[in-house]
């Protein structure tokens, strides 16, 4: 794998809701939103929760803890700026507080499985940190898919 | 019986091609509402309701006024219908619709892109280019990548059964002389041995991109009886939109289509037993294998053996996507939901050169659009 720092792809497109959370991202935080009316954890960020449409929406560190529900290893990326960094893989994460999000997952030897506990891993894409996961290997409960 | 919600009288294609030369899409539009024009042997004015896709990179607004202006239409009523691979279909009920609210009597559905070489796309500034493409997941391979490889670990669905869908494709394609993969059959070793594009995607169970253009007209049943011998009725619709990113789909193994089918079914009267042809929504191997399980045909996870069992030539015992399917035919971008109307109304009418099906009664159509998210189901069928 080459060093994905030094990738030329597009990064995140921030709006002024979002900021916060691709700050936190930069620090090597995940934050994502938590809706203080029905109480779920929301992502990605929106200006109202998108389960009971309360406006109350707050910024909560999540724990970085999730598990794979499907994953893609790439050889022909959609966009030619990841072309040198092929074959990689991008996965559905359903993080431990209920929403999924797709991020990229780091790899070791093995192919990843669907079910596999992840754990937040901050990684440099194209000169920003952004959160991708790895496999947590001091979490794994067995597989399961 | 059956009501009629309205009659489907005239169709037209484009042949699909790789890449065009200084055509533009509303050019196209023009030729393929003639064909369909002619095919229902209506005079142009007749057109008082005009539906139309959206129109990547050349017209970001005022569509349908662009459209009309250009077919020299004037019609009581237009829309765009933005539903992705369901836009074709979704303008089938919407036509029926609007003629029962009599807003219009006869509707043109037209849908098409051109492919020339420099084919510029407006820039995505949505959360979908916000939180996936910057992680490396650009496009739609990836997401029915992510689909395939989650029913693979529910279902322990296997890479043969995916590639029977696309085998069979291929092999209908070879009965329809307009199809891109016309004169290229593929078996299932053909479709295992083609590249991997994002596992577990193969290069064989992907679309190839392509121009067209297709159209339908619409008119009201009473019309239909004074214009053609066969009529194809409109007999049932359903609908549904749950998500747009795949990270957000409420569900990875069973998708809208499911209830869009069921209440197409419902308000039909029929069952996909009873069904002629099946002309499923084939944007990629696992969309099929998906909608054969949420139709019902078979149960979730038992797509394989029922691709095993079963004949899906137009000669079998279950006709599937008799025109070669967007995976044997080509994918004309958003009109490639179209070919699957397109295709149903010529099997259902007898017209279906070369690849005819016996008995033809009732089809069903499915469209998608996004990433298993967008989903219209129609239940189509013939005069007896």
């Amino acid at each position: 794998m080459i060093d994905l720092a030094t990738l030329s792809v597009p990064g995140p497109t921030e709006t002024e809701l979002t900021k916060p959370f691709w700050a936190a991202a930069a620090e090597g935080r995940l934050l994502i939103q938590r809706c203080e009316d029905c109480g779920r954890a929301v992502f990605y960020p929106r200006e109202i929760c998108p389960h009971c449409w309360s406006s109350r929406l707050v910024w909560a560190d999540a724990s970085g803890r999730g598990r794979l529900k499907s994953f893609s290893t790439i050889h022909k990326p959609g966009h030619p700026g990841w072309q040198p960094a092929a074959p990689y893989t991008v996965g559905l994460v359903e993080l431990e507080e209920g929403p999924t999000m797709l991020s990229f997952i780091l790899t070791g030897p093995d192919a990843p499985r669907v079910g596999q506990a992840l754990v937040m891993q901050p990684t440099d894409i194209g000169g920003r940190v952004l959160p991708a996961f790895k496999i947590d290997n001091d979490n794994q409960k067995g597989d399961q898919s | 019986m059956t009501r009629s919600k309205a009659a489907l009288i005239g169709v037209g294609s484009l042949k699909p091609v790789r890449r065009t030369e200084g055509e533009t899409t509303l050019g196209m539009l023009a030729r393929v509402s003639a064909l369909a024009l002619a095919d229902a042997g209506l005079e142009k004015d007749a057109i008082d309701g005009l539906l139309v896709g959206p129109q990547v990179g050349e017209t970001p607004q005022h569509v349908p006024a662009t459209v009309s202006e250009y077919l020299g239409l004037q019609p009581t009523m237009s829309n765009v219908v933005d539903l992705g691979g369901a836009s074709g279909p979704g303008m089938i009920w919407r036509a029926a619709a609007a003629i029962e609210a009599g807003m219009c009597e006869t509707v043109l559905c037209v849908i098409g892109n051109h492919r020339n070489p420099e084919a510029p796309r407006s820039p995505n500034r949505n959360p979908i280019r916000e939180f996936d493409v910057p992680f490396g997941a650009s496009g739609a391979n990836i997401s029915y990548a992510l689909l395939k490889q989650a029913h693979m670990a529910r279902y322990g669905s296997t890479d043969e059964d995916f590639a029977l869908i696309a085998h069979w494709a291929r092999a209908n394609a070879q009965r329809n002389p307009d199809a891109i993969f016309h004169g290229q059959p593929a078996s299932v070793e053909d479709v295992l041995a083609s590249p991997l594009v994002a596992s577990p995607l193969r290069l064989f169970e992907i679309v190839m991109p392509v121009a067209g253009a297709e159209a339908v007209i619409l008119t009201s049943a009473a019309r239909a009886k004074s214009l053609c011998a066969r009529a194809v009725h409109l007999l049932g619709a359903g609908e549904k939109i749950t998500h747009r990113a795949v990270s957000q789909a409420p569900d990875l193994t069973s998708g809208p289509l499911k209830p869009s089918m069921a209440r197409a079914f419902a308000q039909s009267g029929l069952t996909v037993r009873d069904m002629s042809l099946l002309s499923l929504y084939d944007c990629y191997t696992i969309m099929v294998a998906t909608t054969l399980e949420d139709s019902g045909i078979c149960p979730p996870g038992g797509f394989g053996a029922f691709m095993r069992a079963h004949d899906f030539g137009p000669e079998g015992d279950w006709p599937l996507n008799t025109h070669g399917g967007q995976l044997g035919y080509g994918q004309p971008d958003l009109a490639g939901g179209m070919t699957h109307v397109t295709e149903a109304v010529r099997q259902l009418r007898g017209t279906a050169q070369g690849r005819q099906i016996r008995d033809p009664r009732f089809a069903l159509v499915t469209g998608n659009g996004a990433t298993m998210s967008e989903a219209v189901a129609l239940v189509l069928g013939a005069d007896a």
